[in-house]
């Protein structure tokens, strides 16, 4: 078995440290806003979680492009790692949404666009999960997997576009605001710093993760061929 | 043995193997046209898939009365959201059906031997789905217009119907094609369609319910534009990728 690579091992120090800073940016160090008070903490975990589901969905679409062209197990490893980290990302995000939403709009869960898009697009990586499952052959696995994950990569865009068409309750802080949106909020300089040291902070923990994740599919490959040597 | 094999050479196109630009290859709508002749005659000897399509449908809208109970109010509201469910549930049924018997007695590899481009395949099964799809709603939406008294024979809600039947026939055999590929089959599909497909269900909704409600066409036209460019997408998407699903 080869070591866990140096880089890893710094990677993973690097993770906690900064999980532990953007930890203490969000929870001490932010002022609490004047409206929801403390609840409104939630947030910076909330987008940093989200960032990092969002770009790990398009990343798993590029990857599976890739792979249909390049015919490449490594790209469907790559695929599936970030896929899997982002789906445990995205669903974080979606309860810490809703940690949110219940003191700030009086409720656990509304049809929002953006609540029923997240929803929509768990679901279609729950699906990918359940679909690679039902495949013995690791080659099919793979293609069917990289043509789902293109296909749920171009529909949750879609999807929110068209459910968009009906009200939006859901506060947008960067850019311009919904007219009826709740609980929206501009942020001071030190809100800023807690919210892009946040940021920051998941990027390097879901790299981290990928990394991990690659690394073990690669060794189940492994484990995979030799089983097969031995039983041949 | 020996006299047989010559004679089967004999019968196979003089070139193959040689030259495939000799080949006889039938042309793309030719090809197309005899699956969906393929499809359409086994079905209407057997009727086994849209029969079991519609009597499905009718229990779904049953179920649906009762379950919402459709009084003349509510009705105005749902009317759009209960057909849709009803062609969704549907359409899954004769999506699963109509690869599965492919893949059940060996016709996919039969197919996928014919000397004509794969995608010809996939959008021969596409349009005999979107048919049976057709044909079903063409029972189902005068019986729901008697049961409940309400005209859904108006031209610019066909078209929304015909649209959303095409959006998810062209999804549904793509995905219908993988499914019946795995394990669990035809438990599998609705569980992969349905999230992909979201986006053609809700605009359909949206814009048939929009209709029925009497609002003028431009107010339909977001959700309908969404629609096809819907449509385009995926009926690209899926000529694109289709060979990658079919591969042996």
């Amino acid at each position: 078995m080869q070591p866990k690579p140096f880089i890893l091992k710094v990677l993973d120090i690097v993770s906690i440290i900064v999980l532990a800073v953007a930890a203490y940016l969000a929870l001490v160090f932010a002022p609490t806003e004047a409206v929801m008070g403390q609840v409104q903490r939630v947030f910076y975990f909330h987008i940093g979680t989200a960032w990092v589901g969002l770009l790990g969905f398009v990343i798993a679409a590029v990857a599976g492009v890739t792979y249909l062209i390049t015919k490449n197990a490594r790209w469907d490893r790559f695929e599936v790692a970030a896929v899997e980290v982002s789906t445990v990302f995205f669903f974080i995000t979606i309860v810490l949404g809703s940690i949110w939403a219940r003191p700030a709009w009086n409720t656990w869960w509304t049809w929002d666009p953006r609540l029923t898009t997240a929803a929509i697009t768990e679901l279609i990586y729950i699906a990918y999960f359940m679909l690679r499952q039902g495949i013995e052959d690791p080659e099919k696995r793979a293609r069917f997997g990289a043509v789902y994950t293109l296909l749920g990569g171009i529909s949750a865009p879609i999807t929110f576009m068209v459910i968009r068409l009906f009200r939006t309750i859901h506060p947008v802080v960067i850019g311009s605001q919904s007219a009826a949106a709740q609980g929206g909020f501009s942020m001071t300089s030190d809100m800023k710093v807690a919210f892009f040291f946040s940021l920051f902070a998941f990027t390097v923990i879901f790299i981290d993760l990928m990394w991990h994740r690659i690394r073990l599919g690669s060794l189940e490959d492994k484990v995979e061929q030799l089983k097969l040597k031995v039983s041949m | 043995m020996m006299d047989i094999k010559p004679e089967i050479a004999d019968n196979r196109p003089q070139t193959v193997g040689r030259s495939s630009s000799i080949i006889h290859r039938p042309s793309f709508i030719k090809a197309t046209l005899a699956i969906i002749q393929k499809d359409l005659s086994a079905e209407f000897r057997s009727f086994e898939l849209i029969s079991a399509m519609l009597v499905f449908s009718l229990l779904v809208i049953i179920i649906f009365n009762f379950a919402l109970e459709l009084d003349v109010k509510v009705r105005q509201s749902v009317t759009s959201g209960v057909l849709w469910a009803t062609f969704a549930f549907a359409g899954t049924l004769g999506l699963n059906r109509s690869m599965s018997v492919e893949k059940d007695r060996g016709c996919m590899d039969g197919l996928l031997l014919a000397p004509v481009d794969r995608s010809v395949i996939y959008f021969g099964k596409a349009i005999s789905n979107l048919i049976f799809m057709l044909i079903v709603e063409a029972v189902v939406l005068p019986v729901y217009s008697m049961l409940y008294n309400v005209n859904l024979f108006r031209l610019d809600l066909l078209g929304v119907i015909l649209l959303g039947s095409i959006g998810y026939a062209a999804v549904g055999t793509l995905l219908s094609t993988m499914s019946a590929q795995t394990r669990t089959r035809e438990v599998l599909l609705p569980i992969l369609l349905f999230p992909v497909a979201m986006p053609v269900l809700l605009a359909s909704v949206k814009a048939s319910s929009g209709l029925l409600a009497g609002a003028e066409f431009s107010e339909v036209l977001a959700p309908l534009n969404l629609l096809i460019v819907y449509d385009v997408i995926f009926i690209a998407i899926a000529f694109m990728v289709f060979d990658f699903v079919v591969e042996e």
